[in-house]
């Protein structure tokens, strides 16, 4: 079975479904669990044409509470595992989503937002936002990278595995429609020939080793003082990982009167209008959260300390804009959002309402 | 008691996969589930795989087992034990997974995984207490509530013009399952059948052919406020009416 190498740097050509094939590869993943959804459904085409070559495996389950609860299965025997989803689908995925909280174990979601609520459409959306970050009867105690290119979904994909299985939280890899189904060039690579390395897996049951100790995995507890004990452990645990995952991009904050503040794909959009608007010598800035979970809030309000004005746009009716109001609270700082849910937002978009101000 | 153990002056009646220390169980008196249990432990002890096991059990009174054995356990939701075995026999084919469930997590809120794991004859065994409610939650209609049985939710006897039948569980698996399967269902008044059935299938797993699923016909004196008397009584002849006992799947031996 050949071992999986991408041999140096490629440059290719292809869709973000594509991509997170190609990256799960690339880190070594052993097996996908799944359950058709566009627009993610790709990610298990890639994945079910390279697997086999690779001896790597593929399971496709009944639904996506199945595809959430039998990845969990094969992270405990400590294979590098993920599942891909979108709109309803992640939906239900929540539930095995707070097990991962719960038990700590290192999950891998890729959601590629499709609009909603309910069915809505196939295309696109960042409605799933405050479910990715926060969904379930829990503390958000996870990560989610937020991508905004191909370049990106293959980098933080690897990431997400790395992160998952260092911090043990499960860990969400935030696309779009748009990030799914888009050709973009990108640069694929082998992570051990850049020196990035991967995070080794370890079996939390199943090993058939003499003299084995062995274990209890649960996520019920019978007393108030017990789960508390937990869920704190939980937390301390998650507030000193936070400062060693987060991420954000900022540029022109510093002299900005007014900062763009998006995330995901639409920051592309921000970065267009930004271009524009320096050009004509506008004390513009952008700021963007990668990680929406911990969310960058210090490093928001320091990059606001100069503006005036905040414009946040998404394609969701203040999912965004809730993280941003909460990072700023008693900021002097005006927040005009740009509320879009489901559809696209572009350049010329962002400058026209920049104009508005 | 300790010192008594140490010179073999008391050893307790109890297979060695158990874990002492979390003995006496935490289940009701009169609880059948203390008695499968004993069954796959002697079971496990008797092909001598205990370090291969992962135990799963499920969100019902099956929880209560999540310390059960000295093997491997990991305890899932309600209805989710199925799935997590299953991603993790996919994930590595060596280890012997049990998933141990209600009747209320197999037939009601996991039944979708519990038929397709069936019919994708996942080389995993499931074993289901059938105790004709939900036990967990204080005794309410479960999918194998007896035509006319009066629990919390059905007060006046579950009509079935309004609610259906009771679920027949081996019969669904066995109908959908492909060759390689092994299906019975088994009752806590016969446990030497019992303990046959589930080393069954065990085996089956073991030997790869195919999905390994055992029914275990259960009491729960608790919330059928049941004495003695009545609950072998129930267990004996009232479900073993409507719930036959038997082998229903075994795998065609394979020749040579
Ligand atoms: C998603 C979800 N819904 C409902 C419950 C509540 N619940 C806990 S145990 C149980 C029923 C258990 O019945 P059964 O599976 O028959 O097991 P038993 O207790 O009878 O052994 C229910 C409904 C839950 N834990 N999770
Ligand atoms: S409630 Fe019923 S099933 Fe649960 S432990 Fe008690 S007797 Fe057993
Ligand atoms: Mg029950």
């Amino acid at each position: 079975m050949a071992e999986v190498s991408l041999q140096g740097e490629q440059r290719v050509f292809m869709t973000g479904n594509e991509v997170v094939a190609w990256a799960a590869l690339a880190a070594k993943v052993d097996i996908m669990y799944g359950y058709p959804i566009t627009p993610q459904n790709e990610i298990m085409h890639y994945w079910t044409r390279l697997a086999p070559k690779y001896g790597k495996r593929f399971l496709q389950t009944e639904d996506e509470i199945s595809a959430g609860f039998t990845m969990l299965g094969g992270v405990m025997t400590g294979r590098k595992a993920f599942t891909a989803t979108a709109g309803p689908g992640n939906v239900l995925m929540q539930e095995s989503a707070v097990m991962a909280e719960m038990m700590r174990l290192p999950a891998v979601f890729v959601i590629q937002q499709r609009g909603g609520p309910s069915t809505a459409t196939v295309i696109y959306a960042q409605q799933e936002t405050t479910l990715t970050a926060f969904g379930g009867n829990g503390e958000g105690h996870r990560i989610v990278y937020s991508t905004s290119t191909h370049q990106e979904l293959f980098d933080y994909t690897i990431k997400a595995f790395n992160a998952a299985w260092t911090y043990r939280f499960p860990t969400f890899v935030l696309g779009d429609g748009y990030q799914a189904k888009m050709r973009e060039p990108l640069t694929i690579y082998d992570p051990g020939e850049k020196g990035l390395e991967l995070v080794p897996t370890e079996p939390m049951v199943g090993e058939n080793k003499p003299g084995k100790q062995f274990k209890y995995l649960r996520n019920t507890y019978n007393t108030e003082d017990e789960l508390y004990e937990v869920v704190m452990d939980n937390q301390r645990d998650w507030d000193a990982m936070a400062p060693k995952v987060v991420e954000w991009s900022e540029k022109g904050c510093e002299d900005a009167d007014i900062v763009l503040v998006t995330h995901g794909v639409v920051s592309r959009a921000a970065l267009g209008a930004y271009d524009l608007l320096r050009a004509q010598g506008k004390k513009v800035g952008v700021f963007r959260p990668i990680t929406i979970r911990p969310f960058p809030d210090k490093q928001l309000l320091a990059a606001v300390q100069k503006a005036k004005k905040l414009l946040v746009a998404e394609s969701a009716y203040g999912q965004l804009l809730k993280l941003v109001q909460g990072a700023l609270y008693g900021a002097p700082v005006e927040i005009v959002p740009v509320l879009r849910p489901g559809i696209g937002i572009t350049t010329e978009e962002l400058v026209e309402e920049y104009n508005k101000l | 008691m300790q010192e008594l153990k140490e010179n073999n002056h008391l050893q307790p009646a109890m297979p060695a996969c158990w874990n002492e220390e979390t003995k006496p169980h935490k289940f009701c008196p009169g609880c059948g589930h203390g008695i499968i249990l004993k069954a796959l432990g002697e079971a496990i002890d008797e092909l001598g795989v205990k370090d291969q096991v992962v135990f799963g059990c499920d969100i019902g009174c099956s929880l209560l087992s999540w310390d059960f054995f000295a093997t491997d356990s990991v305890q899932t939701h309600h209805g989710r034990t199925t799935p997590v075995i299953t991603g993790m026999k996919r994930a590595n084919r060596d280890i012997v997974g049990i998933a141990y469930m209600g009747d209320g997590g197999g037939y009601a809120i996991g039944s979708q995984h519990l038929f397709n794991a069936a019919v994708r004859g996942e080389k995993i065994t499931i074993i289901l207490c059938n105790n004709c409610n939900y036990g967990m939650t204080g005794g309410q209609m479960a999918p194998t509530t007896l035509p006319g049985m009066k629990t919390e939710t059905s007060p006046y006897g579950r009509d079935v013009e309004e609610t259906g039948y009771p679920t027949k569980g081996p019969e669904m698996v066995a109908a959908v399952a492909p060759e390689g399967a092994y299906v019975a269902r088994g009752t806590i008044a016969n446990v030497r059948q019992l303990k046959g059935f589930i080393k069954k299938a065990l085996e089956n797993q073991i030997a790869g052919n195919g999905i390994s699923f055992v029914e275990c016909l259960s009491s729960c004196p608790t919330n059928w406020r049941t004495n003695a008397k009545k609950t072998w009584e129930f267990v004996e002849k009232e479900m073993a009416q409507y719930f036959k006992v038997g082998e229903l799947r075994t795998p065609q031996v394979k020749e040579g």
